[in-house]
């Protein structure tokens, strides 16, 4: 009876193992699929968002900002960014970069409240200003979203689509206007060919 | 005198021709079948299995390519609805040729199933003066918007009414279908939408065949022969598959939206609930479930 029972525990230890293994397995295969995405925070949204789209070298901020002293008085860059000078048009006249960026933290971004907020939920960010957006943004409405109707939805960030320094949307080359078939070759619509009508 | 044509021997020789000459035009078995094929709401599951697997293999041998055939029912507790919105689309044409490429039209001779409209601000919506072929270096055009038709999948669709054949008809999902198998292309459904949705294959159709999309749905965008009538479909062959259709996925601005009229937390309801939306030619109680409205 004693000898049943040490087999079954056995059995029992040795089944443990194997599911815990399997599902460790599983687990990290998904950290891989997960690891382009999140990189370094392993922050969830609430929301299915894509990566934000940082130009190339641009994250982490702190690669560069960590050897500067942090300056918080207000001024138009000149030495780096000036990129970014040049085209800031989003409320330019009253605001600058440490109204969305933080002065302290670089890699993160800062809502009026001094709350700091990561890359991947800038929405909260501007939807302090653009509440009706963020609203409409929030169910669907504004933005476009990918996937499934009934299921699993993709989200873009609103700087997916709206460049933060620059918002307004960008104008586009429209592709080619349509060629009625109709107006194109006529011996193709009608069934006779009119020549030989003519001809009699 | 002696009767040369007796009506017994006139039906013996015309039934006798008839069958020689179907034995003649060397109708294999699956030709044969087509053109026996009845109306495809009468079949039964076991007639649709046959004819789509019937498909697959014509295609495979007509374009070299693997193509799957689905003759997916309405989804239970669908009604498809869509919404656009005319604060956003800038005109720039993508839906159109996502739209072709999805569902396989025609490119030469060229078939667009939706058009996009360029209309003055200050006339409003006026198909009279809409003009399709604009062209310029960019899009939107200062005092212009843009307004793209395609079907409107009526509630209470004209073409369905006309059609002598009832080769088209209204899915329980809302999709208005056409089966090109029935349709004998008379045209008349063309007259009666009053949104131009419909269009003919003038010529046979022809599309490069690393470009065919073998993902097709019979009542959907399998390829089409000259002389049928075709329109949108909702992208039937991905919205019953639970995915948006190719225009909405596309749509840069975000313009088009998609969805369960019958699901009250849906995006196309939350519109229909809170935006202020019109549908096009109201006044004709066509009753679109395509909604345009005002998102900013």
């Amino acid at each position: 009876m004693k000898d049943k029972n040490i087999k079954i525990q056995v059995i029992l230890v040795a089944l443990y193992f194997v599911f815990s293994y399997g599902c460790k397995n599983k687990e990290s295969i998904n950290n891989e699929t997960n690891k382009v995405i999140t990189k370094k925070s392993e922050l969830v949204t609430d929301y299915p968002v894509e990566a934000p789209p940082f130009s190339d070298g641009a994250f982490p901020c702190t690669d560069c900002h960590a050897n500067f002293k942090p300056n918080p008085v207000k001024r138009v860059l000149t030495d780096w960014h000036q990129d970014i000078s040049e085209m800031f048009n989003h409320d330019s006249q009253n605001r600058w970069c440490l109204d969305c960026h933080d002065l302290n933290n670089r890699d993160s971004l800062r809502l009026a409240s001094g709350k700091l907020l990561d890359f991947k939920e800038s929405y909260k960010l501007c939807g302090q200003c653009h509440g009706e957006k963020y609203r409409d943004w929030k169910v669907g409405v504004h933005g476009k979203r990918t996937g499934d109707w009934n299921g699993k939805k993709e989200y873009l960030l609103c700087v997916n689509c709206h460049n933060p320094h620059s918002p307004k949307f960008k104008e586009l080359k429209p592709e080619l206007p349509p060629v009625k078939q109709q107006f194109l070759d006529r011996k193709v619509i009608l069934p006779v060919n009119l020549d030989s009508i003519k001809k009699l | 005198m002696k009767k040369e044509n007796s009506r017994r021997s006139f039906i013996k020789k015309v039934s006798l021709a008839t069958f020689s000459a179907l034995a003649l035009s060397g109708c294999n078995g699956a030709g044969l079948d087509e053109f026996l094929q009845q109306n495809f709401r009468t079949l039964s599951k076991k007639e649709k299995d046959a004819i789509v697997k019937n498909l697959e293999k014509k295609y495979k041998a007509k374009y070299g390519k693997e193509f799957h055939v689905s003759d997916k029912p309405a989804l239970e507790g669908t009604l498809f609805g869509y919404a656009l919105d005319l604060s956003r689309c800038i005109g720039c044409r993508r839906c159109v040729y996502a739209c072709v490429k999805e569902n396989n039209q025609s490119r030469e001779p060229q078939i667009h199933w939706i058009e996009v409209l360029q209309m003055e601000k200050e006339k409003g919506i006026d198909f009279a003066h809409s003009n399709a072929q604009y062209n310029p270096e960019k899009v939107p055009e200062e005092g212009y918007f843009y307004v793209p038709i395609q079907c409107q999948q009526c509630k209470n669709p004209p073409c369905v009414k006309v059609c002598p054949v009832k080769a088209t008809w209204q899915e329980p999902d809302g999709i208005t279908v056409i089966d090109y198998n029935w349709c004998i292309g008379c045209r008349y459904c063309m007259a009666a939408c009053p949104y131009g949705a419909r269009h003919f294959n003038w010529g046979e159709p022809n599309i490069p065949v690393e470009e065919l999309n073998p993902e097709v749905h019979y009542l959907g965008n399998r390829p089409r022969v000259k002389g049928v009538v075709e329109k949108c479909t909702f992208c039937i062959q991905r919205s019953r598959e639970g995915k948006y259709p190719a225009c909405v996925e596309i749509c840069p601005v975000g313009a088009r939206k998609f969805g369960n009229l019958l699901d009250p937390d849906s995006e196309i309801r939350y519109i229909l609930e809170n935006k202020r939306v019109l549908v096009l030619k109201q006044e004709l109680n066509t009753q679109p479930k395509f909604y345009y409205f005002f998102g900013i």
